[in-house]
């Protein structure tokens, strides 16, 4: 199993002895390595690249009636999605939901990581804690959470009934509003704790610096706090954007059929429509938008951390 | 004069109080759907709507009734205990082998053993159940496990692999040098080092497993539903108290796993 290279670096090794010494390691090295590795990459062969490599090849056959697939190999199937111009409307309407979600959650997250970074509470642990625990609830259960406090009888509206400042219910599930909402709400701890990571250079001194010098608070915020927590800003909004756009739960259940994203639609082309290489042709392009995000938020955050 | 007055008063001070109200409502909004749905839960009203008329336990005094909630409730463990064996098991070595040992493109094996989080669920769950047809998995345990190994597989590697960082290896070396083989320095030395990352990936990729919704329902939704497909399903219906009973449990097995992560090492650390 010893491969040229170990043979190499032997040769560098002076005193002969010591180098057989170390071949005998090394290669005893490798053995435990790959014998350590090799269940999980097998694990991960089946549960993910088999999965997503077999999804590939069916976008390339063809669909017909009553779920039967045409083996062949053909661009169909990405033809009609990138001509048609609903594909192009759905697209786009994920594509605003994930601006605008991940607009709004890192406006609401800001202010809690950012008291989250900069408090001396002794509850410090704890209050963090608090703020990042529902990612580890199901979404399912918050998304029914929402539905409750939106709904027609929901908190919301009950509320603004009982106090008379509706005469009818508002809108606010089923729809576009209601999805924003609760996805809002659900990437919110991760949002957080992608700010709170990214605070690393924020430092109370420079602040107290900038205001002995005479700057007012509007501009030590702007000045100093806003452009040293840019990164974990941007960070956090390209992480809920990204997650966003290919979220399912919450679309399906507080658009209640009314609201059509990248994620539904494959859903409605499986179960419904039972057009399996259609519906691999629609995730292998939220994989490539996917992928092209993941690419230019790498690069911006190189680019920031250097 | 003011320059000298402002130097001896704390920052912030006039926006302090209204800024400290504006975090708890953001906390007030983040916890809103849960504290609701706890709400409700106790609510006598026979039918969703708010105010609550009163007090009761008939929701859950309901639930054992509820044989879908029941048979979801048993595939879900299952699944999750399974899964979380497996996971450990696959898991634990590869974290060790990416700690412990040099090797050519181990940056690669690492992102590729953390890429199944970069990848949308809804695209996995369609792999899965267009691989998984022709391999009659779909409907089974089996396809479900296989679904759920990937999606939690990332958050045991990364635990053991943040509870390795922190530790040295000279306890090990020591271990090795009194005599003690391969597999005793593992289960002596590194294992009760390492213990507070594989307790944490353990119980994250329970609850992860226990909670995933999409893969199941690509995967098992006629044939074999989870709990998460079950409520899915029943809230896409009806959106009554009978399930908000169901979702307080749910919420409480979440709170259980989030305090033994904060014990353990930190939700922070754990999740980061």
């Amino acid at each position: 199993m010893t491969g040229t290279q170990t043979e190499q670096l032997q040769l560098l090794q002076p005193g002969g002895q010591e180098g057989e010494l170390e071949k005998a390691k090394r290669t005893r090295d490798r053995r435990t390595y790959l014998a350590l590795l090799l269940p999980a990459v097998l694990g991960l062969l089946v549960s993910f690249v088999f999965p997503l490599a077999y999804m590939i090849r069916m976008s390339f056959n063809k669909g017909a009636p009553d779920g039967v697939v045409i083996e062949t190999f053909t661009l169909d199937t990405y033809i009609q999605p990138l001509t048609d111009p609903y594909y192009w409307r759905v697209t786009l309407e994920t594509f605003q939901m994930g601006v605008v979600v991940g607009l709004l959650c890192v406006l609401v997250s800001y202010p809690v990581a950012l008291f989250l970074a900069r408090t001396t509470s002794k509850y410090k642990g704890l209050l963090i804690a608090i703020a990042i625990a529902p990612l580890l609830t199901s979404a399912v259960v918050r998304t029914y959470g929402w539905m409750v406090i939106l709904g027609t009888n929901g908190l919301v509206n009950s509320s603004l009934e009982g106090m008379g400042l509706i005469d009818a219910p508002l809108k606010l599930t089923n729809n576009m509003t209601g999805v924003t909402i609760g996805l809002v709400e659900i990437f919110m701890p991760y949002a957080i704790l992608a700010m709170i990571s990214g605070f690393g250079r924020l430092n109370p001194q420079l602040e107290e610096a900038a205001g002995s010098l005479g700057a007012s608070k509007l501009s030590v915020f702007t000045k100093v706090v806003l452009p040293l927590s840019l990164p974990g800003i941007l960070t956090a909004f390209l992480m809920v954007f990204v997650l966003s756009i290919s979220t399912f739960i919450t679309p399906r259940l507080l658009g209640g059929g009314s609201v059509q994203v990248l994620a539904t639609e494959i859903y409605d082309q499986t179960t419904g429509l039972l057009n399996w290489p259609f519906a691999a042709a629609l995730s292998v392009i939220l994989l490539v938008l996917f992928g092209l995000i993941i690419a230019v938020y790498q690069r911006l955050t190189k680019r920031i951390g250097g | 004069m003011m320059s000298e007055v402002r130097l001896f008063k704390p920052r912030f001070n006039v926006a302090k109080p209204a800024f400290g109200i504006l975090v708890f409502l953001l906390y007030l909004f983040l916890l809103a759907p849960l504290l609701i749905v706890c709400v409700i839960s106790f609510a006598s009203n026979q039918y969703l709507s708010f105010p609550p008329e009163g007090f009761t336990l008939k929701w859950y005094e309901l639930l054992p009734q509820e044989s879908t909630f029941m048979a979801g409730m048993q595939v879900s463990l299952i699944v999750a205990a399974i899964v979380t064996v497996i996971v450990l098991a696959i898991g634990v070595p590869a974290a060790l082998a990416l700690d412990r040992f040099e090797f050519r493109g181990k940056g690669a094996v690492q992102s590729f053993f953390l890429s199944p989080l970069l990848i949308p669920s809804i695209v996995l769950a369609l792999g899965m159940v267009l691989l998984f047809g022709p391999l009659h998995l779909n409907n089974t345990y089996a396809g479900i496990i296989i679904g759920h190994v990937a999606v939690t597989f990332p958050f045991v590697v990364r635990t053991t692999l943040m509870s390795l960082a922190t530790t040295d290896t000279s306890c090990e070396s020591a271990a090795r040098i009194l005599g003690a083989g391969s597999w005793t320095v593992f289960r002596r030395v590194t294992l009760p080092i390492i213990q507070p990352g594989v307790i944490a990936g353990g119980v994250i990729a329970f609850i992860v497993s226990f909670d995933e919704a999409v893969i199941s329902l690509f995967v098992a939704e006629s044939g074999l539903p989870t709990l998460p497909v079950q409520v899915l399903r029943y809230v896409e219906n009806s959106a009554d108290a009978a399930v908000a009973a169901l979702s307080v449990i749910l919420i409480l097995i979440s709170l259980v796993v989030v305090i033994i992560v904060e014990r353990v090492m930190g939700l922070r650390k754990a999740l980061r």
